[in-house]
């Protein structure tokens, strides 16, 4: 058994020993914190499986920022968890359900085990059809040309989301901006980790955007650094959150798919077909739109972990 | 034993650890965190089809990985979602549960919205 | 197996396939930008727009007898996506383009936009309205299973939302348990979905279903599909989350919940096992889906029964209902494949269009008399006779009696199963309605006898005439042409689910 191999199993052992204590550790907190550790894990995981992309969008998304998300929702529940007893499945109920699960994990490894090595695959495909995309990352290939229509539908959820997470408001704060109302003072040792961060990560997110249609990165990946950066500044009060019933909040965040949208009804008129790139335009039709999914990336994910809001609106 | 087949094996326990979660911990909380294991089991399974898929010079399969990253934006937005239904839960109610006996205690509500 | 390329080449006039889903996201969009009053303005002059593209998709396929198909991005499958109209689609698509706007006009009322100041709920009912309908043209209509997943998501995100719009606690519960049984559905679908493209590398429905073999990757995947998409239809045992999210939330999210977002997820179940599973031995699971169907009836329309409140006997209702269309399954091979399809279909609609007929009726009934207790509903109907009579014909749909479509549904459901020769089905349906004509009967008999209360509220004449509008179409649905059901066959394989 060689080294790399040892260290995969390994690390395949460690991210399945964490991901068991997120399950049946006993305060959501640790749990919590446990998933964040858990996510970085499996970017590590996913980079072993050459899937740099993917490995990226893990760390800033799935486990970055769900992180904030999930500490944050820990953090304030922490008060009820010991008030109203929570009904607990009984030791049979819970007995079957782990049965349950372990067939389902047991058939699906039995399924995966079996599947060929030299597996059908669109990878030939995605190649042959690169060369008129312009790009050279194929993973972004597939995002923005051939299954454009995914990612397109797929910005439409973030704004229902958007309009999911504002409707709990409360009908005095529409329009309002979220997060507690509280003194505009800035906190010190997170105002100075913000002001030499953020500069910094916004030029990282701009540029693993950028550098995503030839290598590994893209629009997801540097959107959600970029969302990133925002809110450590906002954490850190150095800004406060907009009002939501800015106009130029909404513009931000439909802008992505606006643009996508008008991108691929223009396809429609100039290149024979919804969503299709004259082949001589793709390139730069590609990063116009992508810059516009950046920006709604990069407002959409703050505004999705700030909530509701929770303040009167400023006429 | 290979990394697509190691990868199957953990994608395989995480969805088997995940739906445990989903179903058996009774606080939405824990149930969230639960889906989102789940979650990146399903996509483990995504990424070993695409290394199973490795060919043309490329060693994973782009479309697999781009469903991934297609799923990691949406399970993200999914549990901002869940998270703020439960954080405004806890608001109003003073309690973020889900079982029906909690709710037996609040007054009837006759009409309902209209 | 050859692959028929034909499936996948875009046919003229394929181009109108992207419209519902285009119109639906710029309404969206732009409702969300826009916001105020203006949202309100933007859904209700796009709905009549994509009321009338559905109508031509449908003249399309019915002319051309062969189902529309469009490739997007100029990409064709495996690589690209899809969309494909056959005649189930086109069914959904009309059903969905006249009840999201008559629950759209019923709805102006109560989410009215205020001059000046924009409104929490109006805001989030206009926008998530159209998510709604664009989520249900990307579920008709796609071919690709990937896509279908997306779409699904957005319906998710669509729908949750609405049931706790006016922010109580129990509404806030059971839309977050909405959200958990529908994540869940997610996940299991996407699964399924990863398991079928490490199978055979490609996600398009066409190219799909001449590859499948009962292989074990295929039959973990359908049954993972299944299950999240049964959750998501809250078949039973899934139904847990159904009663409480329909009934709380407000009337015209009602309806669209229970008459439009459920049938989504049953519309893929059907596109799962009739077209890309449709070489696989279907015995066994369609008597499966079948067996869960009838309890659903059983157990949907006893609760019913002993429900206090209106809405909420409505939305047990929905959960018996619900198990009807489950029971052309194991209906669908040899000779009466064709009458048990078109029977589930026809279910399908005219439930779509009962549904919300009741829906609307009673959130005009507790809005009139401030509550929606059935004990107390003595000689309602004398007091708002049109209401009544909406509920009452959409109740003739749910019983399944002459003439409705319901009762067309149903009885070509049980003159397939008694030629088949599996009598149980048609008994538990005979027991459904007699059941459904049960509790219908609880909330009728007293609202037409006895003195007639003080209403709190007149019902307005307009939003009267939505419901009895939706109503009289499910009624109306009963005299569909023979041409209805051989529109339905466009795009059907010939032999149904396979006999093994």
């Amino acid at each position: 058994m060689s080294v790399l191999q040892a260290l995969d199993i390994g690390l395949a052992l460690l991210v399945f020993a964490v991901a068991a204590w997120t399950i049946f550790a006993r305060g959501a907190f640790a749990a919590t914190v446990g998933y964040v550790v858990y996510g970085l894990l499996l970017s590590l995981v996913w980079i072993r499986l050459f899937a740099v992309d993917v490995a990226l969008t893990e760390a800033a998304i799935g486990s970055g920022v769900t992180g904030i998300l999930l500490i944050g929702a820990a953090a304030r529940l922490r008060g009820g968890e010991t008030a109203g007893d929570e009904r607990s499945l009984s030791g049979a109920a819970r007995l079957f359900t782990a049965g349950l699960c372990i067939l389902v994990a047991l058939a699906l490894a039995g399924v995966v085990l079996l599947l060929p090595d030299q597996g059908p695959s669109l990878a030939r495909q995605s190649m042959q059809n690169l060369a008129e995309t312009g790009l050279g990352n194929p993973v972004t290939a597939v995002l923005i040309a051939y299954r454009s229509f995914d990612t397109m539908l797929e910005k439409v959820v973030l704004v229902l989301a958007v309009v999911g997470v504002w409707s709990l408001a409360a009908d005095r704060y529409w329009g309002g901006a979220p997060g507690e109302a509280r003194a505009a003072r800035p906190e010190p040792t997170l105002a100075f980790l913000a002001q030499v961060l953020a500069p910094l990560g916004i030029l990282v997110g701009v540029h693993i955007f950028w550098v995503g249609a030839d290598e590994p990165g893209g629009a997801f990946q540097g959107g959600a650094i970029l969302a990133a950066m925002w809110m450590i500044v906002m954490m850190a009060r150095l800004t406060e959150a907009p009002q939501t019933n800015a106009f130029w909040l909404r513009l931000a965040l439909v802008a992505g798919p606006l643009v996508f949208l008008a991108a691929g009804v223009a396809g429609s008129i100039f290149a024979g077909g919804f969503f299709a790139y004259p082949p001589w335009l793709a390139k730069p039709a590609i990063l116009f739109i992508e810059t516009f999914m950046v920006l709604s990336i990069a407002v959409t994910l703050p505004m999705l972990v700030a909530g509701p809001p929770r303040r009167e609106p400023r006429q | 034993m290979t990394s697509a087949t190691l990868g199957g094996l953990v994608g395989a326990a995480l969805v088997g650890l995940g739906l445990y979660g989903l179903i058996a911990k009774p606080q939405p909380l824990r149930k969230i965190l639960a889906f989102n294991l789940m979650g990146s089991g399903v996509f483990l399974v995504f990424g070993i089809v695409a290394r199973k898929g490795a060919a043309a010079g490329l060693q994973a399969d782009p479309v697999p990985q781009a469903m991934v990253i297609t799923g990691i934006v949406v399970a993200f937005a999914a549990s901002a979602l869940a998270v703020n239904l439960v954080l405004r839960l806890f608001e109003a109610a003073g309690q973020a549960t889900l079982s029906r006996d909690a709710w037996a205690k609040l007054p009837d509500d006759g009409a309902g919205p209209v | 197996m050859r692959v028929d390329s034909s499936a996948i080449a875009a046919t003229a006039g394929g181009g109108l396939l992207a419209l519902p889903i285009l119109l639906p996201v710029v309404g969206v969009l732009l409702s969300f930008l826009i916001g105020g009053r203006r949202a309100e303005w933007i859904a209700l002059v796009l709905m009549p727009v994509e009321l009338a593209v559905a109508v031509a998709i449908a003249c399309l396929v019915w002319r051309s007898g062969e189902p529309l198909v469009y490739t997007l991005a100029g990409y064709t499958p495996p690589l690209g996506i899809a969309l494909r109209a056959d005649g189930f689609s086109a069914v959904m698509l009309v059903t969905a383009g006249l009840i999201a706007p008559a629950a759209a006009l019923f709805a102006r009322a109560s989410f009215a936009s205020p001059r000046g100041t924009e409104k929490r709920a109006p805001l989030v009912f206009w926008t998530l309205l159209q998510g709604i309908q664009a989520a249900l043209s990307v579920i008709f209509l796609g071919a690709d299973l990937f896509n279908l997943y997306v779409g699904l998501e957005l319906l998710t995100f669509a729908a949750v939302p609405l049931v706790c719009l006016d922010g109580r606690p129990e509404t806030l519960a059971a839309a977050l348990r909405y959200l958990l049984f529908a994540l869940f559905g997610s996940v299991f679908y996407l699964l399924g979905v990863a398991l079928l493209y490490g199978a055979y590398g490609t996600l398009d429905i066409a190219l799909l279903a001449p590859l499948i073999r009962p292989q074990p990757a295929v039959w973990l995947a359908a049954a993972l599909m299944t299950a999240g998409l049964l959750a998501k239809t809250a078949l039973f045992p899934l139904h847990l989350w159904l009663p409480s999210a329909h009934a709380n939330a407000p009337a015209a999210a009602s309806a669209v919940l229970s008459g439009l977002v459920v049938k989504g997820s049953f519309f893929l179940v059907v596109r799962l096992w009739f077209d890309v599973l449709a070489s696989l031995p279907g015995v066994v699971p369609g008597t499966i889906l079948a067996a869960l169907g009838s309890a659903a009836i059983l157990f949907g329309s006893v609760l019913a029964l002993r429900q206090e409140r209106l809405k909420m006997l409505i939305a047990y209702s929905t959960v018996a209902q619900i198990g009807y269309l489950f029971l052309m399954f194991p209906l669908s091979r040899g000779p009466w494949a064709a009458d048990a399809f078109s029977g589930g279909v026809m279910q399908a609609s005219s439930h779509a269009f009962a549904k919300a007929a009741m829906f609307l009726s009673a959130g005009l009934i507790a809005e009139s008399l401030g509550h929606d207790r059935i004990a107390e509903l003595g000689g309602a109907a004398r007091a708002m006779p049109a209401t009544f009579l909406a509920l009452g014909l959409g109740g003739l749909s749910l019983m399944g009696l002459p003439p409705s479509g319901g009762f067309v549904a149903k009885w070509l459901l049980m003159k397939a199963s008694i030629a088949c020769g599996q009598w149980v089905w048609a008994v538990v349906m005979a027991a459904g309605g007699l059941l459904a004509g049960g509790y219908l009967y609880r909330v009728l008999a007293p609202a037409v006898s006895g003195e007639s209360p003080l209403l709190q509220k007149r019902p307005a004449r307009s939003r009267e005439s939505v419901a009895l509008a939706l109503a009289l179409v499910a009624v109306l649905l009963a005299f569909a042409p023979p041409g209805f059901f051989a529109f339905l066959q466009i795009g059907r394989p010939a032999a149904g689910l396979a006999l093994q």
